[in-house]
């Protein structure tokens, strides 16, 4: 499908598309409603209830009040659809917001302000700087001269610099009056979400050029959310509008998601619907045939001779509503309570909260905390998340002196200062390269503060440096730079931009002093790019040994270098550039031959260090997680040296001969199905051995194995327990996690940036990170921290705790709700099959709303083990992962564990209240006493940590019991009246509990003490070391130990930045010798080895 | 707000403007409670404790179970089972014809023999069995607000199949529990001297004083064409009705007795005691039996076995697991929390497993 948009068409053309409204709201006024009831209902839980409810309407069936279950039903629909509906009116806010919003618009040929709801495909659209496009647009012209615009597109992929658009060839120069006129059409695809892609062309109508169709490729888009920056007015035609658009189509409405111990829970409600069913006909046919042949003997029932029709009906439906408190309607009201309170756990934690910014954990989504604790995958983003995204500019050596090596800034050492002040050439020129070299942009507030726009935080980290050094990149217009140094302006013009590119590994430009109208080159780059190419007479041993230092403290290096072309030189090079440039046939390799060409017989000036940070304890934190069986995948949008680099120094794979690295790569399919293959081989061989096999795949290779390989990829990714996808797009992003999903592993995705959104909207759980690339990631995602660091904490402390809590809490409800009805079960075979209730409506409602459910409720404050022991021992997650204490077999304990005590209770109190005793109120009283006792001393045994507030619900509950009972017994008109009374008054009574007690937990005690002494769970075990101080150490203790000695020496700069294990990213270089940092922890020891383990492990990544 | 620490005046890296400011955070309030840091208890299963607590149930249980069971023996109960033999032989092939027949004689005499010294008071029951009395249909057929004031006569809804007579009068009391009250009587002598049954106080006094009132008097009772149990003197008001009353308490097992009434005399043993029986219920039907108790009492109530022998069974129980126990602990004794039995610390390297 193609879509044409005719450019400032004002007739029936624009009827062909929809208008710009945007639209994120999932209900209307009118259908919410029955849209939102339809959901609920959805829900086979809601069904059944509603079915049980209408059912209860029919007094001659029904044993207790519907009242019973029609309030709890009402109350628990209203409370989730007022949810919904504050949900979707926030929604609807924001969106008016946005289309309300006015903007420039031509229309019948005149420019008018209209809102951005109303724009049309083939409008043209005005943008003064710094607006927000409105929708997607082609751009058309702007102020620029060259017909460029820069535009920021962190709200679309989450990168914060700038980027160029540019108008089309074919309307290049076009007036700005002009424009308003103009007329064409451009034929684009249908919307899609690719925000990398876009393939139109376009046609001008006479009488403009009218040449062939101009091609249009994605540099000529403006998209929806973008900003224009730095450019005083673009405009252009839109394409695509409303959700239409590249944005609206890739936002999609997040589903909502269902935590794994939800669908567990599901399933075993549906089991146990079958149960019931199978027990309800059991029931009913035995209760007819009883009616049949004893009950008509029964003289004093006066059954009719004839029946209705629906006779046949009537006692299955009496069993099924008596039955139908199996499956407990308390339990989504306790799950939705006890897990907001997990959320408001996480919200609270201090332990979580980044002192920095004082910002606490946020769970925005309050009902996934148990997956937390499932968690069997994380994918993480890189930049930002992995590390603190925060180059700054360290050290230097110029000309073979080094600076900032005693204070550890350069920027503050007095000897730098002072050379800048008498103006060493050498220190200049390094300046120069520092502020210019690059492609970054300056642009200047109002006040007069220049902030730069750079393409890399590395670019930025250097001209921030020169700024502070007095070179003060001050503007660049078109090709014309401006610069300020010790208050004098100079101005260079760029002539040409040798970008970098992954085989130079150095980037240049070459520049003309508008001065002196000297040219020079100016190149920065990987030492090993550019140390070779120095000049025959230069002695770079001292580049070597500085580049060697600098990377033993873990600091990205770039070596500078320069030198002065003569005019012919330059033109008659620049010949041969523009030739390359323009080559159709392997432009990349002919764009290389001709850099090389002019990159040669460099003068050294220096080199530079910058370091970035890893964030605190990354290292620590990958290495625990993993520990606690837990894959990490890396997807980043960065290129594959920089991925690798991290990757090694966060523990995330390791060196050599440790670890491996399997490469996919190629162009074409073949290529990457044979390297796919390949690497799926080594991985089915190795997968036996104790070593870390990753592998690396980049975004085109992975695109091709997802469209044509898709089996072996998925294969691959059940195999490895650790990959690194790098240049990877937000949908390929969330691609990889669909594939984990689509295996039945629990993901958790990571990010910072927008570029992360998509894969945290995917995945089971999206963690944010509130940093610096903005907000959007921890607003879409689930948990917002704000270090990775916390992420260990939210999943071993938070997600562990929360699992195991609703692991209990859950089948508790089942065991609690089958007890009492397997009681009355029990009690229909004494009572004639006839469906007599043995409870009345207010024991039984009252059993699940307060007598069950409040100790019970409590058990959000167990704690199995100690939080310090689970991070010592984060295997012990295992159990969460592998689902150990919720499954169909730990339900099938419980449901054996209610059998037993349904008999005991039965059996106990029938007997014990035979004959003259054996009055109906009183037998039901004993029989939910023993209920109410019994499931107290079960949620004791269960506790594996009592506070006051356990003691005061399980114990005050039992009080509770007989207090309420008490009253109930001493109102006249209630049916128990002086029940209760009487019953306390009597011993039988009291020994009669007691006996069901210890009959009940009796044989459950004896059963946990020899599992727990002799085939004790790691649980018990570690419960066990914990709780007698034993030598549970024995593990932790070797873990702990750096973290100790980290603290002890930051009080020093240099041992700070080495124990602190910062992350050398080198942006330019691949050399073996600029690496460190990698293993383990950080400490010290390894220091001496890893140098020759990264060279080992680069070397092989070369190979692969 | 949102560009916190930009000291240097070209401000950082640009933080993505657009995006509104962060919102002022607040630091969340610090308590134990929300750090989830309450001081806890932890107890764990350690051999001593469970051995104990093992010994000490099986210590408690054992003299309770024996107490009991003592108790429950000192209980002395004449049970006579009459219901067959009170049906004369001409009729023993059809009981029922015999029982609904107004005509027949219902009058019936057994001798009982008072096996050791009853001392009084003796509570006289009637046992019956087979007989539903917690049937669906039955249990339901009542109206409680009817039996309590005579303002709610005519609330006979729930009373249903005996809610009203022919002509639409409610019946008071309604439904089929009253309606199948239960009529035989029974009249004790020894030695042809007449030993008085006292039948008042044999209901709950909070039945007499709040369940069934005093100025609602029997109406349009047992009226009908099917005549279920027994009739009531229609001048008796309902709280005085102790029969009625006592039968109204209905039984939630299928065998029951209830009091019929109590005996103010001792009875020595050896004691023949002649009981008039008039046999006016119908259990032929159904084939229930019907028996006459006596009965006296103890602290734990009449004669029951069950409560004695189940606590000297889950005592002996508890001392055999103790001992179980502590054999097993002697000959295998285990560590706890011995770290070595963690797989992971064994192999550090297979981590597959976790």
């Amino acid at each position: 499908m193609k879509r044409y948009a005719y450019i400032n068409d004002d007739g029936s053309s624009q009827e062909l598309y929809r208008d710009n409204r945007i639209s994120n709201t999932k209900y209307t006024l009118l259908n919410f409603l029955p849209k939102n009831l339809w959901e609920q209902f959805s829900r086979f839980m809601n069904q059944y209830f509603l079915l049980i409810a209408c059912l209860q309407l029919w007094p001659l069936i029904t044993p207790v009040n519907p009242a019973s279950t029609w309030g709890p039903l009402i109350f628990i629909f209203a409370v989730s659809a007022t949810k919904e509906a504050w949900d979707d009116y926030n929604r609807y806010v924001s969106d008016k917001k946005a289309n309300e919003r006015e903007v420039w618009v031509v229309k019948n040929g005149i420019k008018k302000l209209i809102q951005a709801q109303n724009i049309r495909v083939g409008n043209i659209v005005w943008l003064r700087e710094n607006d927000e496009v409105p929708c997607d647009l082609v751009l058309m012209g702007t102020s620029d001269a060259q017909g460029l615009c820069y535009v920021e597109t962190s709200a679309l992929d989450g990168e914060t610099d700038l980027k160029t658009r540019v108008v089309p060839p074919a309307c290049m120069g076009i007036d700005a009056e002009l424009l308003q006129k103009i007329k064409g059409v451009i034929e684009c695809p249908s919307p899609d979400r690719d925000i990398r892609r876009f393939d139109g062309n376009l046609r001008l109508f006479p009488p403009f050029i009218d040449t062939d169709v101009c091609p249009l490729t994605i540099k000529n888009t403006l998209l929806q959310t973008c900003y224009l920056r730095n450019t005083e007015w673009a405009c252009g035609v839109a394409i695509y509008t409303g959700n239409e658009t590249k944005l609206g189509m890739s936002r999609g409405v997040p589903e909502p998601k269902l935590t794994a111990v939800d669908a567990m829970i599901d399933k075993l409600t549906g089991a146990i619907f079958i149960f019931q069913i199978v027990v309800v006909i059991v029931l009913g046919v035995a209760g007819n045939i009883w009616k049949d042949t004893e009950a008509r003997k029964q003289w004093y029932v006066k059954y009719p001779d004839e029946g209705p029709w629906y006779e046949l009906l009537v006692i299955p439906l009496r069993f099924e509503l008596l039955c139908s408190i199996m499956i407990p309607i308390s339990i989504k009201v306790s799950l939705d309570l006890v897990k907001s309170l997990y959320a408001k756990f996480i919200d609270w934690d201090e332990k979580m909260i980044d002192q920095e910014t004082i910002t606490p954990a946020h769970a925005t989504n309050t009902a996934i905390s148990e997956d937390l604790g499932q968690v069997e995958y994380i994918l993480t983003d890189k930049t930002g998340t992995l590390t603190e995204n925060k180059m700054i500019f360290r050290r230097c050596c110029i000309s073979g002196v080094f600076y900032g090596n005693e204070s550890g800034d350069a920027l503050k050492d007095p000897e730098l200062l002072s050379a800048i002040e008498t103006g060493s050439p050498d220190v200049i020129r390094f300046l120069t390269i520092m502020a210019i070299g690059n492609a970054v942009i300056p642009v200047q507030s109002k006040i007069g503060a220049i902030q730069y726009k750079a393409l890399s935080p590395d670019e930025d980290a250097l001209v921030q440096a020169a700024a502070k050094l007095q070179m003060i990149f001050v503007d660049r217009t078109a090709n014309i730079l401006e610069i300020r140094f010790n208050g004098r302006t100079i101005h260079y013009e760029v002539l040409e931009t040798l970008e970098f590119t992954s085989d130079r590994k150095k980037m240049s430009v070459v520049i003309k002093d508008n001065n002196t109208g000297k040219i020079f080159l100016l190149t920065k780059g990987a030492d090993e790019a550019i140390l070779p190419c120095a000049d025959a007479g230069q002695q770079t041993r001292i580049f070597t040994e500085a580049v060697e230092q600098y990377s033993q403290l873990g600091l990205r290096t770039l070596c500078f270098a320069w030198r002065e072309l003569m005019a012919d030189e330059y033109h008659e090079w620049s010949l041969v550039f523009k030739e390359a440039n323009s080559t159709l046939v392997d432009r990349e390799w002919r764009i290389a031959e001709a850099c090389q060409r002019i990159e040669h017989d460099f003068e050294v000036l220096g080199v530079s260090a910058i370091e970035d940070h890893l964030q605190d304890g990354v290292p620590e934190t990958i290495e625990t997680l993993r520990k606690a069986g837990i894959n990490f995948w890396m997807l980043t949008g960065d290129k594959q040296n920089t991925a690798v680099q991290i990757a090694l120094s966060c523990n995330f794979i390791s060196p050599e001969p440790k670890g491996q690295l399997l490469m996919i790569d190629g162009k074409t399919e073949d290529e990457v199905c044979r390297s796919l293959e390949r690497v799926l081989l080594t991985m089915r061989i190795t997968t036996s051995k104790p070593k870390d096999v990753a592998f690396v795949i980049d975004g085109w290779a992975l695109e091709i194995a997802l469209k044509h390989y898709k089996k072996a990829f998925t294969d691959l990714a059940i195999l490895s327990r650790t990959a690194i996808c790098c240049r990877v797009t937000p949908s390929q992003k969330a691609q990889l996690v669909e594939i984990l999903k689509s295996c039945d592993y629990r993901t958790l995705a990571i990010g910072d940036g927008g570029n992360d959104v998509r894969m945290i909207q995917q995945a089971d759980i999206g963690v944010g990170i509130s940093g610096r690339e903005g907000l959007q990631a921890a607003r879409a995602a689930d948990y917002s921290i704000c270090k990775f660091r916390f992420l260990t904490r939210l999943i071993l402390v938070h997600g562990r705790y929360s699992y195991n809590r609703t692991a209990f809490l859950s089948q508790y409800s089942f065991y609690k709700s089958l007890l009492i009805c397997f009681i009355q079960i029990f009690f229909s075979f004494v009572s004639g099959m006839s469906g007599t209730s043995l409870f009345n409506s207010v024991s039984l409602m009252a059993y699940n709303v307060f007598y069950t459910s409040i100790p019970v409720l409590v058990s959000v404050l167990d704690k199995d083990l100690s939080e310090e022991t689970v991070m010592q021992h984060p295997q012990i997650l295992f159990y969460c992962q592998a689902g150990r204490l919720l499954n169909p077999s730990t339900f099938a304990g419980w449901f054996g564990r209610s059998l037993f005590h349904a008999v005991v209770v039965f059996t106990i109190s029938l007997n014990a209240h035979a004959y003259e005793k054996s009055e109906m109120e009183e037998l039901s009283m004993v029989a939910l006493s023993g209920c109410v006792w019994l499931q107290a001393f079960v949620v004791t045994m269960e506790t594996n940590s009592f506070t006051i507030l356990q003691h005061l619900a399980i114990w005050g509950n039992l009080v509770a019991f007989y207090a309420l009972n008490f009253a109930f017994s001493a109102l006249p008109s209630s049916g128990m009246y002086t029940i209760m009374f009487r019953l306390c008054g009597q011993p039988s009574y009291w020994f009669t509990i007691f006996l069901i007690v210890l009959a009940g937990m009796g044989p459950i005690f004896a059963l946990k003490y020899f599992r727990y002494t002799y085939r004790p769970s790691k649980i018990n075990v570690l419960q066990q070391a914990e709780r007698m101080g034993g030598p549970i150490l024995s593990l932790g203790t070797i873990e702990s130990q750096p973290r100790t000695v980290e603290r002890e020496v930051s009080t020093l700069s240099i041992a700070q930045s080495k124990s602190r294990s910062p992350v050398y990213e080198p942006l330019l270089s691949d050399s073996p010798n600029t690496r460190r940092s990698l293993g383990a922890g950080g400490t010290f020891e390894f220091f001496q080895s890893q140098m020759r383990l990264s060279s080992v492990y680069s070397r092989n990544c070369k190979d692969n | 707000m949102a560009e916190r620490g930009g000291t240097s005046s070209a401000g950082g890296p640009a933080a993505a403007p657009g995006i509104d400011a962060r919102e002022p955070t607040k630091k969340p309030k610090y308590s134990r409670f929300s750090q989830q840091e309450l001081p806890a208890f932890k107890p764990i299963l350690t051999p001593g404790w469970v051995i104990t607590a093992f010994v000490t149930i099986g210590v408690v249980f054992v003299p309770i179970g024996v107490g009991s069971l003592f108790a429950s023996q000192q209980v002395v109960e004449i049970l006579d089972r009459y219901d067959l033999d009170c049906v004369p032989s001409s009729f023993s092939e059809n009981p029922v014809n015999y029982i609904q027949d107004s005509n027949t004689n219902k009058t019936c005499t057994r001798s009982l023999v008072v096996p050791k010294q009853m001392k009084a008071p003796v509570y006289v029951y009637y046992q019956l069995t087979n007989f539903y009395q917690n049937h669906r249909r039955y249990v339901k057929s009542r109206a409680d607000a009817q039996l309590r004031s005579k303002s709610s006569e005519g609330e006979t809804t729930t009373c249903a199949p005996e809610a009203v007579t022919g002509d639409n009068q409610p019946i008071v009391p309604c439904g089929l529990i009253a309606w199948s009250l239960f009529n035989d009587t029974y009249k004790f002598s020894v030695d042809n001297k007449a030993i008085d049954v006292n039948k008042k106080d044999i209901s709950w006094k909070s039945d007499r004083e709040h369940k069934f009132g005093s100025d609602v008097y029997p109406k349009n009772f047992q009226s009908g064409s099917l005549i279920g149990g027994g009739k009531l003197n229609e001048s008796v008001p309902l709280s005085e009705q102790e029969d009625l009353i006592v039968w109204m308490r209905t039984a939630a097992l299928p065998t029951f007795r209830k009091l019929y009434g109590r005996i103010e005399v001792d009875l020595e043993a050896n004691q023949r005691i002649t009981v008039l029986i008039e046999n006016n219920y119908n259990t032929y039907n159904f084939e229930g039996k019907k028996s006459l108790v006596l009965s006296t009492a103890t602290w734990i109530g009449g004669k029951n076995d069950f409560l004695g022998a189940a606590y000297l069974t889950i005592g002996g129980l508890s001392l055999f697991l103790a001992i179980c126990f502590i054999l097993v602990y002697l000959v295998k004794p285990r560590p706890l929390g011995d770290p070595s039995y963690l797989s992971w610390n064994k192999s550090p390297a297979d981590q597959t497993d976790g």
